[in-house]
């Protein structure tokens, strides 16, 4: 699992690429919170279009954000999220807290 | 869908050391073996994601506190039907009936508690057997829509 990270005019985008399991999600988790922690966005748009599998351990990784931004009172929307993916979010419920776009 | 009558047309097991690492290759492995059933990428990915999410499961929660071996047997049956055995020595579970709720789990705030859920619903039957010290089988079974048929030749 990749991770690139930059600041845009719409926010801090944060692109995941490869497969997003619970060996990924160790890492990934730590890395996306230390990115909130320095750039203390208004906005986090989670890339999600390059995410080859996702397994529930996405879920907690988006969670993970989500908690974070909602302390600075700031927003989550996840991106370009591929069908697959999507399927996981889905059972998980996330539409109702985070925004899909 | 009584499959203990039957003969399996092909097998397949697995067994390697319980390491976050070897996710992928538990996922991969099985979804190699089952792309004979030549299933959509839909449903492959379905069988990835339950594999995934069983053995996850086998190395938080069945192993917390070593590193344990996980097994994997696969079996296909004439009509597409695939039966996936991943099976622990860990700790067991206390409650199945509790662990298999959406959002319950005993990890950190990094699990979900979502991976029975997902077993269960990406897969067509999920049975679960644990008993505590002695540790967890999860059986899983899909059934492959067929396009063409399985040859059980050699």
């Amino acid at each position: 699992m990749k991770i690139k990270i930059r600041e845009t005019e719409d926010g801090l985008v944060i692109k995941l690429s490869g497969e997003l399991d619970h060996h990924a999600a160790k890492g990934a988790l730590k890395e996306i919170a230390d990115a909130a922690d320095e750039f203390v966005p208004t906005i986090c748009i989670l890339d999600m279009s390059q995410v080859t599998f996702m397994d529930s351990s996405g879920i907690a990784v988006v969670l993970g954000l989500y908690r974070k931004m909602s302390e600075v009172g700031g927003r989550v929307v996840v991106k370009d999220t591929p069908p697959g993916v999507m399927k996981i979010f889905r059972i998980a419920g996330l539409e109702r807290i985070v925004t899909f776009s | 869908m009584n499959i203990y009558k039957r003969h399996p047309v092909n097998e397949m097991k697995l067994e390697f050391t319980g390491r976050s690492i070897n996710e992928g290759f538990a996922r991969a492995a099985v979804a190699g073996f089952a792309a004979q059933l030549d299933p959509t990428l839909d449903e492959l990915n379905d069988i990835k994601t339950a594999v995934s999410e069983a053995v996850t499961n086998c190395i938080v929660h069945a192993y917390p506190e070593s590193i344990g071996v996980v097994h994997i047997k696969c079996r296909i049956f004439e009509g597409g039907l695939i039966e996936i055995t991943i099976r622990d020595r860990g700790i067991g579970i206390e409650d199945v009936r509790m662990a298999r709720k959406p959002m319950f789990t005993t990890g950190n705030d990094d699990r979900a508690g979502m991976g029975f859920t997902i077993m269960e619903s990406f897969m067509d039957k999920l049975y679960v057997r644990s008993k505590v010290g002695t540790g967890t089988t999860v059986r899983m079974l899909k059934k492959i829509a067929q396009k063409g048929s399985v040859r059980s030749d050699k």
